[in-house]
């Protein structure tokens, strides 16, 4: 019985030992698994994960429309005041009168990319970009207007 | 045909031709040693870089791409920094023994070079004990070891040398009767003799169940010995810093680094002769047009291509597996290779005698 348990024990021991040098085995001999990237040589190239937050964005479609309503939740939910919304009444064809953001305006340089403001988001106005090269010459450039000049809310986003 | 024989061969002739036998011997002398030398910067600088892209490649990088056409300049650039940097010594350190630690190190390592065979009849020294020479040689590379830990007066180095003299005295003994097996199936301890004796198959192939255990315990022994991961519990980074050459900078620290991967080289390029025929090529049996076509590589050619799939496999454990700990490494050497190697030469004097390898 001892030598038994003594035998399975060498075998265990070699055949993990040996699975875990056909895996290193795999990736010595398949180059295309490589996964540096040369950043400043293949800028034009690059490939970012999916997940990869690097400032936010809020989308425009080809009308210059966006979907954000000013409800300020972002700017409720980001923990070190990185958000400030200011709003204003827009007329619309009726004559009624509906809130709408003058300027949304975003702080790079206070911001931690925590992503509280997109989870807390209720119209999917904002998101984030895979954008990271954020240096400049001046700290006020950090300072972001993220709606586009003379953009309007998309119809039918309350 | 030119080879590193007719070359050595023609040497001789003309110096004892010019000289007198003497001079000639010096003359020869300085030759060897200056070869030595050359092979060990040559090899420092080519087994660094080969690591350095094995291990990239195995953990999904690129490595040293940098310095020159694929990286290849690197390590001759890193030298060159460290040749230049200051060599510290530790004002509480015991500076004599510090300072000579390095070098006896690295004089272990180059005198092992002596009973190997490069090529065909191209050996420094071909004594009749050449297996015994080097297996006790080799563990003298602890002194060095133990010296460099103590003299540090650093408790992060003492810790190292302790760890890496209870690992190589443990260790010897497997990597011993791993050597012994091929030694029974010879029946010499010659170098040469060894050679010669696998001229129509290798030891690996002739010898199948127990030479193949044997090489195996051979391989993890040594890798113990050379103290390289995944038992480079001298070094242990994580845990000791650096180990033994903690306190070490400059090209004091390289003479130990150049030294680990002298070590590695040697112990393959012994673990290449014994098990993978040295510098004979492969033949198989009566396969006549096979065997004359193999015969056409030269031998140095041979030697070189088996010990560097050797390191490589060093090289690919070292960067597969995790570093053991102290009392798993003694387990693994007196539980499980010892009593596997003691019945292994068991079973290898039964084949010998009854004659029942090929």
């Amino acid at each position: 019985m001892f030598l038994k348990d003594y035998i399975s024990e060498v075998y265990n021991g070699v055949s993990s030992l040996l699975k875990g040098m056909r895996k290193t085995g795999y990736y010595f001999t398949h180059s295309k698994e490589i996964i540096t990237e040369q950043y400043p040589d293949n800028r034009a190239t690059l490939k970012l994960a999916d997940r990869f937050k690097g400032e936010v964005v809020m989308p425009h479609d080809e009308n210059n429309e966006h979907t954000c309503t000013g409800c300020t939740a972002c700017e409720l939910a980001c923990p070190n005041g990185t958000i400030k919304i200011i709003t204003k009444f827009d007329i619309t064809p009726e004559g009624k009168k509906k809130k709408a953001i003058d300027a949304f305006i975003y702080r790079l340089e206070m911001c931690t990319l925590c992503n509280l403001c997109v989870a807390a988001c209720p119209s999917d106005a904002i998101k984030m970009a895979p954008n990271f090269e954020h240096s400049v010459f001046d700290r006020s450039k950090l300072t972001k207007i993220l709606n586009n000049p003379g953009s309007k809310i998309k119809e039918g986003i309350e | 045909m030119l080879s590193l024989e007719s070359i050595t061969k023609t040497t001789q002739d003309w110096l004892f031709a010019k000289f007198s036998p003497q001079i000639a011997l010096t003359i020869e002398c300085v030759i060897v040693i200056l070869l030595a030398i050359t092979l060990f910067a040559v090899l420092g600088l080519v087994l660094v870089l080969l690591e350095r892209k094995v291990a990239a490649r195995i953990q999904i990088r690129l490595g040293p791409n940098r310095v020159g056409p694929g990286g290849i300049f690197q390590t001759a650039a890193d030298t060159l920094k460290l040749i230049m940097k200051e060599g510290l010594t530790p004002d509480a350190a015991d500076k004599f023994l510090f300072n000579l630690a390095p070098f006896i190190v690295m004089m272990v390592a180059m005198l092992l070079l002596a009973p190997i065979a490069f090529a065909k009849n191209f050996q420094i020294w071909d004594i009749n004990i050449g297996v015994l020479y080097i297996s006790s040689v080799s563990s003298l590379s602890v002194i060095g070891i133990l010296m460099a830990g103590w003299a540090s007066n650093n408790k992060y180095s003492l810790l190292g040398a302790m760890r890496s003299g209870a690992q190589i005295v443990s260790y010897e003994l497997s990597a011993g009767f791993a050597v012994l097996t091929i030694v029974v199936l010879t029946g010499s301890l010659q170098i040469s003799d060894i050679v010669a004796a696998q001229e129509n198959g290798w030891w690996l192939f002739k010898g199948h169940i127990p030479v193949i255990i044997a090489f195996v315990l051979y391989i993890i022994a040594v890798t113990a010995e050379t103290n390289r991961a995944p038992f480079d519990l001298a070094e242990a980074e994580s845990e000791l810093t650096a180990g033994f050459h903690t306190e070490y900078s400059g090209m004091k620290f390289a003479l130990f680094f150049l030294a680990e991967y002298i070590n590695i080289f040697i112990v393959c390029a012994i673990g290449a002769t014994l098990f993978l025929g040295g510098w004979m090529p492969l033949h198989i049996g009566h396969w006549e047009n096979f065997n004359h076509v193999m015969d056409y590589i030269p031998s140095s050619v041979w030697f070189m291509v088996k010990t560097f799939f050797l390191i490589f496999l060093i090289m690919w454990f070292r960067w597969t597996f995790p570093r053991l700990r102290v009392d798993q490494l003694l387990n693994l050497e007196w539980k499980y290779l010892l009593p596997i190697s003691l019945f292994n030469l068991l079973l290898v004097t039964v084949i010998a005698i009854m004659g029942w390898y090929f």
